[in-house]
């Protein structure tokens, strides 16, 4: 009889371990003592102090909402989230970008906010306009707008000074930048003078909007690289490289162009605010507007919360999102220093954290920035430029095949 | 086991044939019904994480996916994809250089190490650890150690070669080298566990061969080439179906070694990798599924060939 007890534990045991492991995960908090749990997804490392001092502050006006945060880096966070999402297990709220926005919202996985915003004379006009628009899909807002980001033209003041040159400043165009990388190269020292980054947002699409092109078109149905703007821009930003002003792109896999810059190998290069963190630590580094083309223009991007539509506690995730908008967390933000928060009229405190850097170089941006072009296949077009403009950038093919080839693969992607 | 034991037992025990065959009967009957309760968490387990996905893949692969799990059927589409896919075509080529080096190098490198270290030598548990450290060691924690040494400004391979007076090549951004410098990474890290699998068989070849052979006076080569080397065979052979299906599954080195943006990514993605690639990042995965059932059969008719073709070389004593 005993014999017979043991074996069936065993089994009930051994099916049990089993099948426990997915039950979990789906259920996000329950009930016991009153108290309900929610749970908060994001990416960035670098802002878990603000984020858990925001938590400690809105647990003092809601103690029975518990937040549970869950941290997945950025390579997999869309990835986790598509898998999670198919399985209706989205943490209750969480960080969201431009470029899959559409694609969520269209795919009813997270909630639209417009209505519960009503009901709860929530304003919008508390944060800039394009960031809004970012989030408005078919007219329904789905995320409230966290913080933002521009580009600047970060420099290296060592560099500058060695060589006699002045620092940059607002009068910059595209050929001073080319002079100056010029005078700042310098290949015994093992120094160049720019680094012409693959990237889309402080790279190729800054250059093609300050040339008078675009990336999508207004209506999303076609992409716009292989026009002529788009292909002398991009022509614009592999001449660094071709003419020895910039490390090559092999050279710029092997060592992050952000690592070669805050190690004095780089006198000037496009990056963001996300990076105050890590250059503040140079007092070397500091950083200005970016340059003009035909005008000026740099791109904009920020991110938001949202609410996952298969959330149990819907009235508890809106009560979070609204607190992660108010203007008591977004000084919290900027107070860290972390990143600058949307909160119209709360970018002052962020200029502050950082006194030594010319942090307003990226507020000024604002003023003339186009937001990261957003629609259903986003993410997808972004592979393609990975795949094909590293091709241009490694002067394996030509910028004009470069830009057919992109061009066909994201109106491919356009037309789905 | 039961099956032979059985009439042996009612035979002797005629007198009483029929009782003792029915006890051992119903005897069989509830040995077999523990047995697989025992194995039933396993079986249970094997089902639902490996045979139904694998019957769920299959199924897939005839569908295209949209976003958040909605799919539909398309037939044979994604096998024609298949057809047409010069990335796929690439991929093919870069595993099968990787499995051509990797796998015959391997093999030869951990038999020489495992005979070595079956040797009467110092220190040889030392040696044993060592070589078995990289299996124990997190492949990424593998990988980004390797990237570092190989870094082609501040790594300590070119830096060595700048000694004397050699500027190093990019190892792995290098296009035409980068395949080659990861194929060295999984020779070195797959050492340690063929050799152990090699050293049980060594130790299971029975003495007397060789102090026969002394008496006849054999060299420590033909020693090597007709004792060690044909009583392993059967080792051997069970390693290499295991490398080979291990070589052709190659991914988190690609991954974490070379960069997403690195020129050198075409000239390496395995067939995994490109699997990978339109599962997860394009979101592509009735394709994705295709490639799998591709990779699948490619490595079900290779095994069936290495199964036939054992008769010829393999000898269990």
């Amino acid at each position: 009889m005993k014999k017979w007890i043991i074996m069936l534990l065993t089994v009930v045991l051994g099916v049990i371990g089993l099948s426990g492991c997915s039950d979990s995960d789906t259920a996000s908090g329950g009930d016991k003592d009153g108290k309900v749990e929610i749970t908060y997804g994001f990416w960035d490392k670098k802002q878990v102090p603000a984020i858990e001092e925001i938590i400690k502050l809105f647990n003092e006006k809601y103690p029975d909402i518990q937040v549970k945060t869950e941290i997945t880096p950025y390579g997999q966070y869309f990835q986790k989230l598509e898998t999670a999402a198919t399985g209706g297990a989205l943490p209750d709220v969480l960080w969201m970008n431009g470029a899959h926005v559409v694609q969520y919202a269209k795919g009813k996985v997270i909630l639209p906010l417009s209505e519960m915003a009503e009901k709860d004379n929530y304003s919008l006009d508390n944060y800039p306009e394009s960031l809004i628009d970012l989030y408005t899909v078919d007219g329904n807002i789905y995320g409230i707008p966290k913080d933002y980001d521009t580009t600047g033209l970060w420099y290296n003041k060592k560099i500058f000074d060695e060589a006699g040159v002045a620092y940059p400043d607002e009068t910059w165009d595209w050929e001073k930048l080319k002079e100056a990388a010029k005078q700042l190269n310098d290949q015994e020292k093992g120094i160049w003078g720019y680094a012409a980054l693959m990237g889309n947002q402080g790279g190729y699409y800054d250059f093609i909007w300050q040339n008078g092109g675009y990336i999508i078109s207004e209506d999303g149905k076609s992409a716009g690289f292989d026009k002529p703007e788009a292909i002398e821009a991009l022509e614009y930003n592999v001449s660094f490289i071709k003419e020895g002003l910039s490390p090559t792109q092999a050279q710029m896999t092997e060592t992050a162009a952000s690592e070669l810059f805050s190690s004095g190998k780089i006198a000037m290069m496009f990056d963001g605010p996300w990076m105050v963190p890590e250059y503040k630590k140079n007092p070397d580094l500091d950083v200005a507007v970016v340059p003009q083309g035909k005008k000026r223009a740099v791109s904009i991007h920020g991110l938001s919360n949202v609410i996952s539509s298969n959330t149990k506690h819907k009235e508890e995730a809106w009560k979070f999102v609204q607190f992660l908008g108010s203007k008591e967390a977004a000084e919290v933000f900027a107070k860290t220093g972390t990143v600058i928060p949307a909160f119209n009229g709360t970018q002052d405190a962020w200029k502050e954290s950082v006194p030594n850097l010319n942090l307003q170089a990226f507020i000024d941006g604002a003023e003339y920035s186009v937001p990261l072009p957003s629609v259903e296949n986003t993410g997808e077009i972004w592979q393609y430029e990975t795949d094909v403009l590293k091709k241009a950038w490694s002067e394996e093919i030509s910028i004009e095949e470069a830009a057919e080839e992109l061009t066909k693969k994201a109106n491919e992607a356009l037309s789905k | 086991m039961t099956l032979k034991e059985v009439p042996l037992q009612t035979e002797v025990k005629s007198a009483k044939r029929i009782k003792v065959s029915s006890l051992a009967k119903t005897r069989k009957r509830s040995d077999y019904f523990w047995a697989y309760l025992m194995i039933a968490p396993t079986m249970l387990g094997l089902f639902i994480f490996y045979l139904w996905p694998i019957v769920q893949n299959f199924y897939f692969s005839f569908t295209e996916w949209g976003a958040f799990g909605q799919y539909e059927w398309t037939g044979l589409d994604n096998y024609k994809r298949l057809l047409e896919d010069a990335t796929l075509l690439q991929a093919f080529k870069n595993t099968s250089i990787y499995i051509i080096f990797t796998v015959p190098i391997g093999i030869f490198l951990s038999i020489i190490v495992a005979v070595l270290l079956n040797q009467n030598i110092k220190g040889k548990s030392i040696y044993r650890t060592l070589y078995f450290l990289p299996v124990i060691t997190m492949p990424a924690a593998i990988a980004m150690v390797w990237k570092w040494l190989y870094n082609a400004d501040y790594g300590m391979f070119n830096y060595l070669l700048s000694l004397v007076g050699i500027e190093g090549p990019q190892w792995v951004s290098d296009p035409k080298i980068a395949l080659y410098s990861i194929i060295a990474v999984a020779i070195w890290s797959g050492i340690g566990y063929n050799m152990v699998i090699f050293l049980s068989g060594l130790q299971g070849i029975p003495k007397m061969y060789y102090e026969a052979a002394e008496i006849d006076g054999a060299g420590p080569v033909t020693v090597f080439f007709k004792i060690t080397l044909p009583l392993l065979s059967p080792v051997i052979f069970f390693v290499s179906i295991m490398s080979l299906i291990g070589a052709f599954q190659v991914f988190d080195l690609i991954f974490m070694m070379i960069g997403k943006s690195s020129t050198a990514l075409e000239s390496t993605q395995s067939i995994v990798y490109l699997f990978y690639q339109h599962a997860f990042v394009l979101n592509d995965k009735g394709y994705a599924a295709a490639i799998a059932v591709l990779l699948l059969a490619v490595i079900l008719i290779i095994t069936a060939i290495q199964m036939v073709l054992q008769k010829k070389w393999v000898h269990y004593d």
